[in-house]
């Protein structure tokens, strides 16, 4: 209401001026959008056509005849080395895999957050700073001892050994100390006055405070997981635990000899991988707005 | 309801601050007590270790006949105000006012009908399905007195409560409390900086500076015979006047001045006189001679400050006395007059 009282006199001095600074910022938004939607697109035209016509000609930039044909055969055929795998069961895993990245990283992180602000622990900031350090060490750099441990505890090939070496989680408990640091004090002492222990006072006051926070970090570590490539890649060889992301790459590569790689299933393959998240993001975005920039206290 | 001892009670932080030295005092079954001093006088670190939230260094503290030393703050039968409220603030009020009762296991029948009772007592009935977001300053005040009464506790405990408040709900809420704790009969512990709310609600006093106890008395013993310049200059608004003096025997001579005035006790040497303001007379026979610099004009009464003998100086005229700025004489009542040690500043 405000903005509308202040701009409509500038307006009413010059009603027809022609504002070519929002046009300049227009334009570079809807040059970026299509930029970033060019890919997708692509995909989606190319993946409309035959095996055979991709392979002889490329991409393609007209719809063809076969998009139904190229979904249904990508997510209902049983494909893969084995012929045991369809599209579903590995939509399945990938969904496995982004909630229980998710889950089990904002349950740790928030655990440790919680231990970290809330108790005097004698070290609790070297504690956090250790975690914290850990940002150093990313999977890619620790990926051959933690393979190594998985394969000996006989983890290859479970979802346990899919999802648990990956949610600890520096990021989120940072993101989790410092809005719990933010948590006025007087709070958790009105709760330990009104005989709220140390767990009742987590789940009654902490998480649900933490409403918001959860749902922004659960949106990108479900993005974030879904994503994953290299450790699925090296901890599962049964085809049954196969995800969208690396199921996409054995289709190409599945069939042998003279045939001609399944191009435009891999492509209808890579556009379902894609909506799970995007579709995250589109509903969950007030929220994961929220989330980082405003707090409920 | 409880009698509340403190018997040589003292807190030293890890980091070697001393933030209470060791006192000892007793609250009356019933009692409001308010604790008052400057900020970092160790009056809310007091508290909270009444409250459990801050561990005893040395001492025995009892509530009633038990000594809580070690009790948790859940058990030790108190409920506290916190300055910034510490509601809850995803709960509706009416989980607010109960979140203690559910804590404790109180069927959610008897929990309903105390909550009703406590909302009742403090007109917030209406506001029971309501968040704190979506409340007033003054009604989330009210919240959080209700989260204190509906526990029916031995003890209220208050940590500033009104000092989020504008001047005129302070005013308001400073009388529903007082009333409240009449009404209950609940032994009260109240922490402030405000020496007004202090006067106006405590039974007794205590004046704390420093991490020590300056005085402790009822708000008529501390505003009238105050122990020490600290305690005359921090209570009451204006303050007492303390200037310096030499006393020969019963008479007075301020800097400088012949001015002879009669003490009412006997001493040698150089003290600091204390007078409040308004038991000073301006009088053109006067003995004393007052410069006014500035005239404060506040309704009621009008206050001149100035000085004598270059020391500062205020006086607290009635709205119809005439007053002027310039320069005056004016006499000081004698049996007004309080005779502080210049060196300890203990009253003489």
């Amino acid at each position: 209401m405000v903005e509308t009282t202040l701009v409509t006199p500038a307006e009413t001095h010059r009603p027809n001026r022609i504002k070519w600074g929002a046009i300049g910022d227009h334009t570079i938004l809807i040059l970026g959008a299509l930029l970033m939607m060019l890919p997708p697109l692509l995909a989606l035209t190319t993946a409309s056509h035959d095996a055979v016509t991709i392979h002889r000609e490329g991409l393609q930039l007209t719809l063809g005849d076969d998009l139904g044909k190229n979904f249904r055969t990508a997510m209902f055929d049983k494909g893969g080395f084995t012929q045991t795998v369809d599209g579903m069961l590995m939509l399945m895993n990938s969904f496995i895999l982004g909630i229980g990245f998710a889950v089990g990283k904002i349950v740790i992180s928030m655990m440790a957050a919680y231990a970290i602000v809330y108790f005097r622990l004698r070290f609790a900031t070297l504690a956090f700073w250790v975690i914290f350090t850990t940002l150093l060490l990313p999977l890619e750099v620790r990926i051959l001892p933690s393979y190594e441990a998985i394969q000996k505890l006989g983890l290859t090939n479970t979802y346990t050994g899919l999802i648990v070496p990956l949610i600890a989680s520096a990021t989120g408990t940072f993101f989790f100390r410092q809005f719990f640091m933010s948590v006025p004090e007087e709070l958790a002492e009105a709760a330990r006055i009104d005989g709220a222990g140390p767990w009742t006072f987590f789940v009654d006051i902490l998480i649900p405070l933490s409403k918001t926070m959860i749902a922004a970090i659960f949106i990108i570590m479900f993005v974030f997981g879904w994503n994953q490539y290299l450790w699925p890649t090296l901890i599962t060889t049964d085809e049954g635990f196969f995800t969208l992301v690396r199921g996409i790459k054995q289709i190409v590569l599945s069939y042998t000899d003279s045939q001609i790689p399944e191009h435009g299933q891999a492509l209808a393959l890579a556009i379902v991988a894609m909506i799970p998240p995007v579709l995250v993001v589109v509903f969950f975005q007030n929220w994961f707005v929220k989330g980082l920039t405003e707090s409920d206290k | 309801m409880a009698q509340v001892s403190l018997e040589g009670i003292r807190k030293v932080y890890p980091n070697g601050f001393r933030a209470v030295q060791t006192t000892s005092f007793t609250i009356q079954d019933g009692e409001f007590v308010v604790l008052v001093g400057p900020s970092g006088c160790g009056k809310s670190t007091l508290l909270r270790m009444i409250a459990g939230l801050e561990e005893i260094t040395e001492g025995v503290l009892k509530i009633g006949d038990r000594v809580v030393n070690d009790v948790d703050p859940a058990d030790r039968d108190i409920a506290m105000v916190f300055q910034n409220y510490a509601l809850y603030p995803h709960m509706t009020v009416r989980k607010n006012i109960g979140y203690g009762l559910k804590n404790r296991g109180t069927p959610a029948a008897a929990i309903d009908a105390k909550v009703q009772d406590a909302a009742r007592m403090l007109n917030l009935t209406e506001y029971l399905d309501r968040k704190p977001a979506q409340l007033s300053g003054g009604q989330r005040q009210r919240v959080a007195m209700g989260r204190a009464v509906v526990r029916d506790p031995a003890l209220f405990l208050f940590d500033e409560p009104l000092s989020n408040l504008d001047a005129k709900l302070r005013n308001q809420m400073r009388i529903e409390i007082k009333a409240l704790q009449r009404r209950l009969g609940t032994t009260a512990v109240y922490v402030t900086h405000d020496q007004v709310e202090a006067m106006t609600m405590a039974d007794r006093i205590i004046v704390l500076n420093e991490g020590r106890i300056e005085q402790i008395g009822t708000p008529s013993e501390i505003y009238h015979n105050p122990a020490s310049t600290f305690v005359a200059s921090f209570m009451g608004a204006p303050p007492m006047n303390l200037i310096k003096a030499e006393l020969d025997q019963q008479s007075v001579r301020i800097n400088g001045c012949r001015d002879l005035i009669h003490a009412p006790q006997s001493f040698d040497g150089p003290v600091t006189l204390g007078i409040r303001p308004e038991d000073v007379e301006v009088d053109e026979q006067g003995l004393v001679s007052f410069h006014v610099d500035i005239l404060e004009e506040l309704g009621a009464h009008r206050l001149l400050h100035g000085r004598i003998a270059n020391q500062p100086f205020s006086v607290m005229l009635g709205k119809d006395d005439a007053a002027q700025v310039g320069e005056t004489k004016i006499n000081l009542k004698p049996e007004a007059l309080r005779l502080f040690d210049r060196e300890t500043g203990l009253r003489l």
